[in-house]
């Protein structure tokens, strides 16, 4: 028989909690922020001035900026956000990792458990892994090194490339664009820096991983990539925290810039614990027949704001955004996508699924955006939500603004509650309950999943498991 | 009849005084019906008699509260247990109206159903035999595993897909909810033969149908026929054709003094 979902937190079914209480981190500013702070991270990277003057130009927006409200945002401000409760900077290790020797112990155990080090040997083409607030392992496969890709920690970027950095950093998402932009520039710390030579196409995938270990921490990692004209990259983000009865603060920047025919597609697999705010801006600016793809995957987090944009800026551009969330007891998702049609022949496709359950809550908020003179743009946005039980929550709100009269322009939307027909039916071929609900789960995000490489599509699916866990009956 | 343990003593299926509602309206009002192992039974019946709410409330459907009577399966109530637990048991439901499952491999599906009926799991290869077999003997071609379950497909391709279960699935007592409807010449005849060869010694099955044609290849041992929430006629299989030959015009007739009023129930 149908019976209500218990009341299972999130904890239950997450699998990645445990933190590491030998790893004594080698600097930790003081709690809290202020100009002293921002300028003590700067002096420990051992930055070049224009760098610091950015970080202190953009604490001053941060200072200025209110909380975001209105349209864009999950009512942080019903929150309990504070932010002199956290830590800005805990620096793990002294020196950077080439091979995973190279990694201390206790933070080698974390990503071992974590299945990288395996991923690396199998079916990568570089990883990067992220510690609190520094990149303690990086590596790129030598051929590749050698074809001119550049993929490094964005602090090694900074010093070893300052030129390109420079030319872009904070182009795409500038330091007053929101409070949080705003935060993360003052006080980023690691994330990846990627160069794309033209024509080079990287076979397999670049991939992140974000830890963070340390109670009450800040993680503000900060991506640039930068995919020349006709070149080829996939980027792929996972990220797991400990659960902690206090909060952590997640807040990234990533800035894309996708050339003249070049291919990226950025993938994330979000899946922090229940006590992280997961507030990250994200925004790729797509020129002349590029193709630029978000797949972003939100399962984890207490709140999540994040709204993948796509600027297509030249003619023939194409964006994507297929956006996955799934939320349990105590989250809740607040996530979408953007599509900014600024020249004409661009296309668009927005594809969002999200799965609420347990009293949680997902929403959508999406926009799209044509200017005038884009002629003969065209988007196809479709969102659906699959609510589990009466305690859970979906809401859709498209923000939809065209100026141009000769565009194809296509919306639907779906809300429905896990279908009482559909377990029936599945029930009646003698399938439990609980396996009849995580059958139709995972068909409704299939044609999400199926976007994924094999690999990270079976890693999708078994968080998804995890997550159906006790859901049901 | 009575301590019939499930082995080979007593009828098979067993209905007695079933009462149904739905949404709070009586739509079966004490039905009696025994079905023997090896009997291949018609329910017929014109519209509204309440012949899919009796298929829904014996699968256990949440809507379909069963207020009064029981339903005895080998021996045992089956009303008390869950949809999967009568399924396990080996009742099964060719659905009217399968519903689609976006997503959901029909392939994978059947598998999971299969090993979840047998209580254990099923190779990979000796299940694609077994598939590949019967989905040829049901004309179906092999594409088919690779489709989301019922999603987009036509009329005949599900109820194919529904006969096609019921071979996976070898139930004891199989409830056919009008799995003619809809058909085409062929379709029907390639869907009743399917049927017809599940036929066997030990199994039961209820055939609802509003139609003659089906019964040209699926010979009933048993006719009933249901009107305003009961079996008002039992025959053999000359009853269908009267029923043919009449309509279902003489036994509103007869009947609808006592149904005053209820002529428009639900399906």
């Amino acid at each position: 028989m149908v019976t209500k979902a218990k009341d299972v937190t999130s904890e239950a079914g997450y699998k990645y909690g445990w933190h590491d209480p030998e790893f004594k981190p080698v600097n930790i500013t003081k709690k809290g922020l202020n100009q002293a702070v921002v300028e003590e991270i700067s002096a420990m990277k051992g930055e070049p001035p224009w760098m610091r003057e950015f970080r202190l130009k953009a604490y001053g927006h941060w200072l200025e900026r209110p909380m975001p409200s209105g349209f864009w945002g999950g009512n942080i401000q019903n929150y309990s956000l504070d932010f002199n409760d956290i830590y800005y900077y805990v620096k793990p290790v002294t020196e950077q990792g080439k091979t995973w020797e190279e990694v201390p112990a206790e933070i080698k155990r974390t990503f071992e458990k974590l299945g990288i080090p395996e991923a690396e040997r199998k079916f990568l083409s570089g990883v990067e892994a992220q510690y609190d607030s520094e990149v303690v392992y990086h590596n790129i496969r030598e051929d590749l090194k050698k074809l001119g890709v550049i993929f490094l920690d964005t602090d090694s970027a900074v010093r070893e490339h300052p030129d390109l950095v420079r030319q872009y950093f904070g182009t795409i998402v500038p330091p007053n664009d929101n409070k949080f932009a705003a935060l993360n520039s003052a006080v980023w710390s690691g994330g990846s820096f990627i160069y794309v030579p033209p024509g080079v196409k990287v076979p397999m995938p670049l991939q992140a991983y974000f830890r963070i270990n340390t109670e009450n921490m800040g993680q503000f990692e900060r991506t640039l990539i930068i995919v020349d004209e006709g070149a080829d990259v996939h980027y792929v983000e996972g990220c797991t925290a400990p659960t902690y009865s206090s909060e952590s603060l997640h807040s990234a920047v990533v800035e894309i810039v996708v050339k003249r025919g070049a291919r990226v597609r950025y993938t994330t697999i979000q899946n922090w614990s229940s006590n992280v705010y997961n507030l990250v801006t994200k925004r790729m600016a797509v020129y002349g027949d590029g193709v630029g793809s978000w797949v972003d995957g939100n399962l984890g987090s207490k709140l999540t704001m994040k709204y993948p944009s796509t600027f297509l800026l030249e003619p023939g551009a194409h964006g994507e955004i297929l956006s996955l969330a799934m939320a349990g007891a105590g989250q809740h998702q607040d996530a979408g996508g953007k599509c900014i049609h600024a020249a004409p022949n661009t296309t668009s496709v927005i594809n969002s699924k999200s799965v609420s359950k347990g009293g949680g809550r997902t929403s959508y908020r999406g926009q799209l955006k044509v200017y005038p003179g884009a002629k003969g743009a065209k988007s196809t946005v479709r969102c659906d939500a699959l609510i589990l039980d009466e305690a859970s929550r979906s809401d859709t709100y498209p923000l939809m603004e065209i100026d141009e009269q000769q565009v194809t322009i296509g919306h639907e939307a779906s809300v429905s509650k896990l279908g009482e027909e559909q377990l029936f039916y599945l029930m009646s071929r003698g399938i439990n309950e609980a396996e009849a609900a995580k059958m139709i789960v995972n068909g409704f995000v299939e044609p999400i999943v199926k976007e994924l490489p094999m690999e990270y599509a079976v890693e999708l699916n078994r968080l998804i498991e995890l997550q159906m866990e006790g859901a049901v009956g | 009849m009575a301590g019939s343990n499930g082995s080979g003593a007593g009828p098979l299926f067993v209905i007695e005084d079933l009462h149904v509602s739905v949404e709070g309206k009586e739509i079966l009002k004490g039905v009696d019906l025994v079905v023997n192992r090896g009997e291949v039974q018609a329910l017929m019946g014109p519209n509204g008699s309440g012949k899919s709410t009796l298929a829904n409330a014996l699968m256990g459907h949440p809507r379909y509260v069963v207020t009064q009577g029981r339903a005895r399966f080998r021996g045992e109530d089956i009303l008390t247990l869950a949809t999967d637990e009568r399924a396990r048991r080996g009742l099964f439901l060719a659905f009217q109206y399968p519903i689609g499952i976006p997503g959901v491999v029909m392939g994978n599906f059947l598998r999971t159903a299969v090993k979840a009926r047998r209580g254990e799991d099923v190779p990979v290869r000796e299940f694609r035999k077994l598939l590949d077999e019967t989905m040829d003997l049901l004309k179906m071609d092999p594409s088919f595993a690779r489709r989301y379950v019922n999603e987009g497909f036509s009329g005949g391709e599900k109820k194919r897909a529904e006969v096609l279960q019921m071979a996976l699935l070898r139930p004891e007592m199989a409830v056919l909810d009008e799995t003619d409807s809809g058909l085409d010449i062929d379709a029907l005849k390639t869907v009743a033969e399917g049927i017809d060869a599940l036929r066997g010694p030990e199994r039961g099955m209820l055939v609802i149908t509003h139609y003659q044609r089906l019964l040209n290849y699926v010979r009933p041992d048993v006719v009933q026929v249901l009107f305003d929430g009961r079996v008002v006629r039992t025959g053999g299989a000359e009853l269908a054709l009267e029923l043919e030959a009449k309509g279902y015009e003489w036994i509103t007739n007869e009947f609808a003094p006592a149904a005053a009023g209820a002529e428009e129930g639900a399906a």
